[in-house]
């Protein structure tokens, strides 16, 4: 493989696997202090895209987009903490994963009421939507260099978020004990729907981001969401270090196998079955790595509580 | 006693409907208490699991899916005069494609159980989903049986000294094979197996202080249960005579999870009238408006959240050991 290629094929990776950890980590969070398994994740992911297309479409602003994005999930994930959720804490995983699989088809209903099941459209703002060299001589896009450099901004804000300030001391003492924190006067009835809310915010973030690179419509959140899963599985649930470090394996496996697979069954087959067979087991190949992970650490590579 | 009560009614209401809708001449109608009947097995399949081994596998459709190639490989192959992977000539015969399908099922859900059922709770979920979608996308992009586009299966199987292309014959098949699963969990929930797996999901330790190793109960009735989704799946791919990697989806894995909780989870019958309320709901609200699955949706939400024992708890009170 040439170079140029290589180191391509190495940031899309990383693109990849940041969004990954952008949607991830808040599943993760999520998990780790409320201990629930939240399938609608995807939702609110498809949410954050939606409503970035919509207002970036009527205003002409990707940033105004944007930011409404991130303000919806935030938004209708408070509110879906408020009234659904927080009844769901004290539950099975079995109720939990029933409750928000019917959450997801709620929202992916209640958005195809309101925004139709045509996909929308986002176009980057000017500044982003050029391209620079590359050593080697390919070309690549500013729009996802953005979206890398986001991942790493997230992921520094989030490990600080938890080391260091008030609100993270919190979050990590209800995650490991959620009884004695609320016993010391902590309200931890707000404390679960603030981060519900900042699991939620990243989701739509995530969704904001990914809308400028592929078509934004219903039913986009979902591929994400189980890529998300695999992503905390591997690095262990609860843990945001296991979801950094599962989310660029996966982004870097799943992309360098779609590009190399195909060629290395062209040495053996002829090139239309090359594709088809090598880019088939490329889908296969994250979950391959996961159950291989799992059947050596079955809790994954950074188990939370341990 | 309410509860097998309740759970005989709704059999005996499913036979009825498609005795009604053979005499009234609808065919559409036999085919829809055939897909009940079908549907009701894949749940009573993944009930064994779920509800009574307590293992949620978010990955039953794999089984499915997998009966239903083994019904439609086995037919393309017959259809065609070739052999499967140059070995195995192809069949019509269902009862051959049913044993075929159990094989497959067996075959697969020993490895995908063995490993699966070294993690637990949240870990197992995905780690069936993983194992699940590695099958979906292998239908996919193995191009010799359809990949992406599917497989048709362009005459109903047979079934030997029945007419199974009629709708109502088939009907009968379905039915008694489902009749043959409920018997066959049945059997084993009241073995020394079935206290066994039970004690399993309750209490390990004590299970394995009192001599019996968890593991390879978990792991038979993970077998089992995915046999039986797997035949229910072959007779699936017969009925609509076509199978592809939707029957394979995660979203067909979380609509077997409905069906059971829907019904109740744990309850034998439950599964019955679980997916006889979810095709009745599919079929009619689908009828009404496209967007039936706001309603489902807004359904199971007020399952999880009010009515815990599902449709069975509802109809046939708690639990005998509740």
């Amino acid at each position: 493989m040439p170079t140029a290629l290589l180191i391509e094929q190495v940031l899309n990776g990383l693109q990849l696997g940041l969004t990954l950890f952008v949607m991830a980590s808040g599943l993760t969070l999520v998990f780790g202090v409320m201990g629930l398994i939240n399938l609608a994740h995807g939702s609110l992911y498809m949410v954050g895209a939606l409503v970035t297309a919509y207002v970036a479409g009527s205003t002409g602003n990707y940033w105004a987009g944007l930011l409404a994005g991130i303000g919806a999930a935030a938004t209708l994930g408070a509110l879906v903490e408020l009234s659904v959720l927080r009844r769901l804490y004290g539950r099975g995983h079995l109720d939990q994963v029933l409750a928000t699989f019917a959450l997801i088809l709620i929202f992916s209903e209640g958005a195809r009421m309101i925004f139709g099941a045509a996909p929308l459209f986002l176009n980057l703002p000017e500044a982003l939507s050029g391209s620079i060299a590359l050593p080697g001589g390919a070309r690549y896009p500013v729009g996802r260099l953005a979206i890398i450099a986001v991942g790493i901004v997230v992921a520094i804000g989030l490990s600080i978020l938890i080391a260091r300030t008030r609100l993270g001391m919190r979050i990590r003492a209800g995650e490991s004990d959620r009884e004695m924190v609320a016993a010391l006067g902590v309200d931890i009835a707000t404390l679960y729907t603030v981060v519900f809310a900042l699991g939620a915010a990243l989701a739509g973030l995530a969704g904001s981001l990914v809308g400028t690179i592929q078509s934004v419509e219903v039913g986009m959140g979902e591929p994400v969401l189980i890529l998300a899963f695999v992503v905390i599985v591997i690095g262990g649930i609860g843990s945001i270090r296991g979801a950094f470090v599962g989310a660029l394996l996966v982004g870097l496996v799943d992309t360098i196998g779609r590009i190399s697979l195909p060629e290395l069954f062209g040495l053996v087959m002829e090139p239309a079955a090359a594709t088809r067979v090598g880019s088939g087991l490329a889908s296969m190949l994250i979950y391959l790595v996961m159950a291989a992970i799992l059947a050596v650490r079955p809790r994954g590579l950074f188990p939370a509580d341990a | 006693m309410r509860e097998t009560v309740v759970g005989l009614a709704a059999l005996a209401a499913l036979l009825l409907a498609a005795l009604a809708a053979a005499g009234a001449g609808e065919v559409y109608y036999i085919n829809l208490a055939s897909k009940v009947a079908i549907i009701a097995m894949a749940g009573v399949g993944l009930n064994l699991a779920l509800g009574f081994g307590g293992m949620v596998s978010f990955g039953h459709a794999a089984f499915f899916g997998l009966g239903g190639y083994a019904a439609g490989v086995a037919a393309f192959h017959a259809f065609d005069g070739t052999l499967f992977l140059g070995l195995l000539p192809g069949t019509d015969a269902m009862p051959i494609i049913w044993l075929a399908a159990v094989l497959v099922a067996v075959l697969f859900a020993l490895p995908i159980g063995a490993i699966s059922l070294r993690t637990s709770g949240v870990y197992f979920i995905m780690i069936t989903l993983a194992f699940a979608q590695m099958i979906y996308f292998f239908a996919i992009s193995w191009p010799s049986y359809g990949g992406e586009d599917g497989l048709p299966i362009y005459i109903r199987n047979s079934f030997p000294g029945l007419d199974a292309g009629d709708a109502l014959t088939f009907f009968g098949l379905a039915f008694a094979a489902l009749l043959a699963s409920l018997a066959l969990t049945d059997r084993l929930t009241r073995s020394r197996f079935g206290a066994a797996l039970s004690m399993a999901h309750l209490n390990e330790v004590r299970l394995a202080t009192s001599g019996v190793e968890p593991f390879p109960i978990r792991l038979t009735a993970f077998v089992i249960s995915a046999a039986i989704t797997a035949w229910a799946g072959a007779l699936f791919a017969d009925l609509y005579g076509f199978v592809g990697p939707s029957m394979l989806s995660w979203q067909r894995s979380g609509e077997l999870i409905v069906i059971v909780i829907l019904g109740g989870v744990g309850r034998p019958l439950g599964p019955v009238l679980g997916a006889a309320l979810f095709v009745l709901l599919e079929t009619f609200l689908g009828g009404l408006t496209q967007h039936w699955q706001l309603v489902l949706g807004l359904i199971l939400l007020g399952v999880v959240l009010f009515a815990r024992g599902g449709l069975m708890g509802l109809l046939g009170g708690k639990m005998a050991h509740d």
